[in-house]
C-alpha cells in the first residue's frame, strides 16, 4: 500500500517539476533539492522527507511535458516516489525508464492525497474510495530496459554481448 | 504497403527492408548532439564503462555535436566549470562539431547544425533537447532524449528500443496574408491538436505552402511540432532543402531526398488552409493556449524579445527590423534582440538591421538560448508580461513564475514594441 502524497493537474512541465534556472546542477544526488521549487509547499514536504519510499504523487494528462532535461526524473527519483498519471509525455517516460524511476500510466485514476494505493502489474487499486483502475502496459520494449534495471546496465550488457 | 518518410528512415537506419508504426527497431544514429548537458552525458558515459572495467570509447566522434547555447556567456563558475569539464572532453575525444562561445561559429544548436550543413535528409539524427525536432526541417528523423539515452548512443552508435512512431500528415494550402508566417501556422496547429495531441507521433508536413515555404519557416514549424508532443516534425526533403543544404551550408556531397510512398498509412489527416489565418499568439501558461490576435489586442507588455531557435534567423530578423525601421520602442517597454548564430549576426549587421534594431531603442544581445530559457539574462518581474517570438511560456519560463509569457511571430513582436501594448502588424 502506497499514500498519495502529492495531487496535480494536467500538462505538468518539466519546468514545473525542475525550473530551467537549476539545469547546471546535473549530478542526482544534487537535483533533488529543486523538485517543484516555485510550489513552495510541495518542494518543502519532499525536503522533509516524512513519507515513506514508494509514496505517490498523481498526475493528470501529459505528465512531464517540455524538456528534455533528465533533471525532472532524477529529482523525484531522489525521493523514491511513484508517479501515477493519466498520461506521460515521450522524453519524460523514456528518461524515467531509463533511469528507474516508477512511472505508471492510468488514464483515468482518481486519487486524492491522503489516499492508500494499491499498485498490482496492471491495476491500481484505491482503497480509499474502493475504485480499481486499469493500467496501459509498457511495450515490451521497454520492459528490457526495466527488468536489467535502466538504460545504463542495459547498455552494458549490449557492450558486452558485442565484445 | 507504403511507408511514411519516417518509417522509410527508420528501416534504411535498421537495415530493414520495411517498418510500420509499432515495430521496435534499433536504428543507427547520423549525428548525436548536445549542448551544455553533455556535462551530464559525460558523467553518465563514464558510468556506464565504470561498471565494465573498459576504457570509455566512443563510436564515431565524427557524428557527435556539441553546441554551448543554453548559458553563454556562463553565468556562474558552476556553469563555467561544467563547459571547462566539456572542452576539455572534446578535446581528449577528437571531437570536430564543436561550437565554442564565439561571435563568428558559435550560436544556437539549432541553428548551427543545418547552418554548418551537418544534418541531411534521410538522417537520423538524435539530440539531448526536446526542440531537436528543428531538423526534421531538412526530412531528417529527429528527436529529442535525455542525457543517459546520448551516453548510450555514445557508447552504441545507435538509439535501443525504438518504436516506430504513427504519422498525422498536415496538409497546408493556400497564401499567407500579409505579416502572417509560419509561426502562427504552428502555433494554430498546436492550438488545434493540443499540447498532447500528437503524443508519439509524427507531424509530417505537405502542401504548397509548405513547398513555397523557406528552410528557415519550415525550422519554426519542426521546431515546435513537439510543443503538441510530438516526437518530431518532418518536412520531406524537396528542391528547397537541397537548395539551402548547397547554397547556404555549403554541402557538395550527394544530397538524397526521402519522401513517402503514395499509399502510406496516416493515423490523422489535418489539413489547414493557410489564406485563413490572422496572427496567433499563444497566451499563458500552455503553448496551446493560442487564440486570434484580437482575442488579446492592448495586453500592456513590459518585454519584448525576438530571437531564438524558433524565430532568430535572418528573414525573422528582416521582419522586425522593416516595421521598426525609423520607429522607437515604447517608453516602459524593453525590447530584447538575440540572434539564432553568430553568422546570422554579422549578415544581420551588413544588411543594417542590427542597426535598426539599436536606433529603435532595442539591445541585441549575442546569440544562444538567453531569455527564452529565463536563466541568466531577460529575465521578468514580478507580474510583468513578455511577448516573446520563443516556444514555451511555461509558468517560470523566463525567469520568474510570477511573470507571463505570450509568443508570436517576428511580426506581431515588433509592431508590439513600437505600441507597448499587443498590435495587429496589419493594424495601420
Amino acid at each position: 500500500m502506497a499514500k498519495v502524497i502529492i495531487t496535480l493537474g494536467n500538462d505538468i512541465s518539466t519546468d514545473d517539476i525542475y525550473p530551467g534556472r537549476f539545469m547546471a546542477t546535473v549530478l542526482p544526488t544534487e537535483t533533488p533539492q529543486f523538485a517543484f521549487f516555485d510550489r513552495t509547499e510541495f518542494n518543502a514536504f519532499l525536503k522533509a522527507r516524512q513519507f515513506p519510499a514508494g509514496s505517490v504523487i498523481v498526475g493528470g494528462e501529459n505528465f512531464g511535458c517540455g524538456s528534455s532535461r533528465e533533471q525532472a526524473c532524477s529529482t523525484l527519483k531522489g525521493y523514491d516516489v511513484t508517479v501515477v498519471a493519466k498520461s506521460i509525455a515521450r522524453i519524460f517516460l523514456q528518461n524515467s525508464i531509463n533511469l528507474g524511476l516508477t512511472v505508471v500510466i492510468c488514464p483515468e485514476i482518481d486519487a486524492k492525497e491522503g489516499d492508500d494505493l494499491e499498485i498490482t502489474d496492471d491495476k491500481v487499486i484505491n482503497r480509499t474510495s474502493g475504485k480499481t483502475y486499469a493500467q496501459v502496459q509498457m511495450p515490451a520494449s521497454r520492459k528490457g530496459i526495466m527488468d536489467a534495471g535502466g538504460l545504463i546496465p542495459y547498455t552494458r550488457k549490449l557492450l558486452k554481448a558485442r565484445a | 504497403m507504403g511507408m511514411t518518410v519516417v518509417e522509410k528512415i527508420l528501416a534504411r537506419a535498421a537495415g530493414l527492408k520495411s517498418t510500420k508504426a509499432g515495430d521496435v527497431v534499433e536504428p543507427k544514429v547520423d549525428l548525436a548532439m548536445s549542448h551544455e548537458n553533455a556535462a551530464l552525458v559525460i558523467n553518465q558515459f563514464a558510468e556506464i564503462f565504470a561498471g565494465m572495467g573498459t576504457a570509455p570509447k566512443i563510436w564515431d566522434p565524427s557524428r557527435i555535436a556539441i553546441i554551448f547555447d543554453h548559458r553563454v556567456p556562463a553565468e556562474s563558475p558552476k556553469t563555467a566549470t561544467n563547459q571547462k569539464k566539456i572542452r576539455e572532453f572534446v578535446a581528449a575525444n577528437g571531437i570536430s562539431k564543436f561550437h565554442d562561445i564565439r561571435g563568428d561559429t558559435g550560436g544556437i544548436c539549432h541553428q548551427i547544425l543545418p547552418e554548418y550543413g551537418y544534418v541531411r535528409p534521410g538522417y537520423v539524427v538524435v539530440g539531448t533537447d526536446s526542440h531537436t525536432t528543428s531538423h526534421g526541417a531538412l526530412g531528417a528523423f529527429s528527436f529529442g532524449i535525455g542525457a543517459t539515452e546520448m551516453a548510450s548512443v555514445w557508447s552504441l552508435g545507435f538509439a535501443v528500443n525504438i518504436e516506430v512512431p504513427e504519422t498525422i500528415k498536415v496538409i497546408v494550402n493556400g497564401e499567407f496574408a500579409p505579416n502572417v508566417g509560419a509561426k502562427d501556422l504552428i502555433l494554430h496547429l498546436i492550438g488545434t491538436l493540443t499540447a498532447q495531441g500528437a503524443n508519439y507521433k509524427v507531424l509530417e508536413f505537405h502542401g504548397e505552402t509548405i513547398r513555397r515555404l523557406s528552410t528557415s519557416g519550415r525550422i519554426a514549424i519542426c521546431n515546435m511540432s513537439v510543443e503538441a508532443g510530438a516526437t518530431s516534425g518532418i518536412v520531406p526533403g524537396d528542391d528547397e532543402t537541397v537548395r539551402y543544404l548547397r547554397d547556404e551550408a555549403g554541402v557538395t556531397d550527394p544530397i538524397t531526398c526521402v519522401t513517402p510512398d503514395a499509399d502510406a498509412r496516416y493515423v490523422r489527416t489535418v489539413e489547414i488552409d493557410a489564406s485563413r489565418l490572422g496572427p496567433q499568439v499563444a497566451c499563458p501558461h500552455m503553448v496551446d493556449n493560442v487564440k486570434p490576435i484580437t482575442a488579446v489586442l492592448g495586453t500592456k507588455v513590459q518585454q519584448i524579445v525576438i530571437g531564438s531557435c524558433t524565430n532568430g534567423r535572418l528573414d525573422d530578423l528582416a521582419i522586425a527590423a522593416g516595421i521598426l525601421r525609423g520607429k522607437k520602442v515604447a517608453a516602459g517597454t524593453r525590447m530584447l534582440v538575440f540572434p539564432a548564430s553568430g553568422r546570422i549576426y554579422a549578415k544581420a549587421m551588413e544588411l543594417g538591421y542590427v542597426q535598426d534594431f539599436m536606433k529603435a531603442g532595442a539591445v541585441v544581445m549575442n546569440s544562444g538560448c538567453g531569455p527564452c530559457l529565463g536563466v541568466h539574462e531577460g529575465a521578468l518581474g514580478d507580474n510583468e508580461v513578455a511577448l516573446s517570438t520563443t516556444n514555451r511560456n511555461f509558468k517560470g519560463r523566463m525567469g520568474n513564475p510570477k511573470g507571463e509569457v505570450y509568443l508570436c511571430s517576428p511580426a506581431v513582436a515588433a509592431a508590439s514594441a513600437i505600441t507597448g501594448v499587443i498590435t495587429d502588424p496589419n493594424a495601420n
